[in-house]
């Protein structure tokens, strides 16, 4: 843990704790319940163990590890998509590209070449990936083909990419801790955000806000994570931020909006494939893609949002 | 050791990060030996696959049922099938006596190993599920008690299919199905395996690739 802030290793710490929490309920539950089958709540609970041990790993030791590890994020979340939609048989080879582009993309990321990382994949593998499927030369089904690849591309790659991009960010910027604490903050914030709407729908929710794409998601459930999520941001601002008390405050609207909309968008894709889950690497979650649907539009958010308003 | 050497340090970790695996059924693999196991072919994935499935202390009794042409056609090639991936070759000519074709692979059920077996002759299209031969029938009504392990498997054609080089990562389903048992009667016997196959592939939700 050397050189690591003590900012850091704090917020690792609170959400260690968080966990134990956690896993204590789940024990209570089983205890004062023992007929109800509390398998799935246990399942998603371990896996969050080992998602937060990997996480707080990463992050903890060195920048190159840590810029990897979003890169196999970023690779295994690109493979589940590239499993689940239909592709070409003819278009296996401009697949092995798109993969190729991952480990250019935080390449730049990890030379703080900002301008390239920005138009990485919205200009360079847009322009690059159509051409090399022109070369293959078959024409059925090529806009599909070619739109589908690059919507997975940009949500996988250039979106999730974005949170590498917080890590590195300028310690000058973040007094408190720097990239890592952003890192902490938006990931723990997207996280928390997913959970409060999830129990504020539970305990309270009555009106269905997406009924033809997530009929489990609720106005109250959304407007409750919101509140809680808004509070919570403020509160760890101060921590782990740069951010003044307005700038926090919306940094957790931002968080809070843009990971509902984050994953009613991935449930919609999700109904559209038929399938419940993108997967099945995470039990009790589902995929990789189940957990990552709100960090794929939180991370470019707040990125944005910190660069603009710290960088 | 070599093959063990082989598996953990460059099949495993292939198969584990590049590809990604989705079992279903894990525990309806056989345990110990002696057992056929066969499943449906589209890649040289599919033999590898398959022996990462099993824990790594049976791997030496893991012997795959390749094709002496294929597989034994040069020297450097049959040392390989041979040493690493210990293969039980077979004769696909035509040539050998029906009686004699399986002799090897009897004798390696004799040892208590498991065999894996790909039952459709050939890797064939990718993808695409072709009926299993009956050559199978011949190997199991020699060995009536040893139990039949199908396996569905899926993505692995799309990954690596036949006469590409280039490995395209995707995740692959494996679904195990429940042993089967030995009846004599060939059609209903082939029947009943071609059915099971069908049932495992029809649990999973697959995007199409055309």
């Amino acid at each position: 843990m050397l050189g690591v802030d003590p900012v850091v290793v704090r917020a690792i710490a609170g959400v260690l704790v968080l966990l134990v929490v956690a896993s204590a309920i789940a024990w209570f539950l089983r205890r004062i319940r023992p007929r109800h089958d509390f398998r799935e709540l246990v399942s998603r609970i371990r896996s969050w163990w080992i998602m937060a041990g990997v996480f707080a790993l990463a992050m903890v030791l060195d920048r190159t590890i840590s810029l990897a590890f979003f890169g196999l994020i970023s690779f295994l979340a690109l493979k589940e998509y590239l499993s689940l939609i239909p592709t070409r048989r003819a278009d296996r080879r401009v697949l092995l590209w798109a993969y190729l582009s991952i480990p250019v993309q935080y390449l730049w990321i990890g030379y703080e070449w900002y301008g390239l990382f920005v138009i990485w994949i919205p200009v360079y593998a847009f322009l690059f990936l159509p051409l090399r499927m022109v070369l293959i030369g078959e024409t059925t089904g090529f806009l599909r083909a070619a739109g589908t690849l690059h919507w997975g591309l940009v949500t996988t790659v250039f979106s999730i990419s974005h949170l590498a991009a917080l890590l590195i960010f300028p310690d000058a910027g973040n007094p408190h801790g720097g990239g890592p604490a952003l890192v902490l903050f938006l990931v723990f914030l997207t996280q928390f955000n997913d959970v409060a709407q999830y129990i504020w729908g539970k305990s309270l929710g009555r009106h269905k806000v997406a009924p033809t794409v997530s009929p489990g998601k609720t106005l109250e459930g959304v407007l409750g994570g919101l509140a809680t999520t808004t509070v919570l941001a403020w509160l760890l601002a101060g921590y782990l931020t740069p951010l003044d008390t307005r700038e926090s405050l919306i940094a957790g609207v931002m968080i809070s909006l843009g990971g509902f909309i984050g994953d009613i968008v991935m449930s919609a894709l999700k109904r559209d494939l038929g399938v419940k889950d993108s997967g099945s690497m995470l039990p009790g979650h589902g995929g990789i893609l189940d957990r990552l649907d709100s960090l794929t539009y939180t991370a470019p958010l707040f990125f944005h949002f910190v660069y603009y308003t710290h960088g | 050791m070599l093959k063990l050497l082989f598996f953990q340090l460059v099949v495993r970790p292939i198969v584990l990060v590049v590809l990604g695996l989705n079992v279903r059924h894990r525990q309806r693999l056989p345990a110990a030996g002696p057992a056929i196991v066969v499943a449906n072919h589209n890649s040289h994935l599919d033999t590898l696959v398959l022996m990462t499935l099993f824990p790594a202390r049976m791997l030496s009794r893991l012997r795959p049922v390749a094709a002496a042409d294929y597989f034994l056609r040069n020297r450097l090639v049959a040392w390989f099938s041979r040493n690493v991936i210990g293969i039980v070759p077979v004769d696909r000519s035509g040539s050998t006596d029906r009686d004699r074709l399986f002799d090897g692979a009897t004798a390696v059920l004799r040892q208590d190993d498991v065999l894996l077996l790909f039952p459709e002759g050939s890797r064939g299209e990718p993808e695409r599920m072709s009926r299993f031969r009956s050559g199978l029938y011949h190997l199991c009504s020699a060995n009536p008690h040893v139990p039949l392990v199908p396996v569905f498997l899926h993505g692995l054609g799309k990954a690596l299919p036949r006469g590409e080089a280039l490995l395209v990562p995707f995740f692959c389903d494996v679904f195990v199905g429940e042993p089967l048992s030995y009846s004599r009667d060939r059609d209903e016997f082939m029947q009943r395996l071609n059915e099971a196959m069908r049932v495992l592939s029809a649990e999973g939700e697959f995007p199409s690739w055309d």
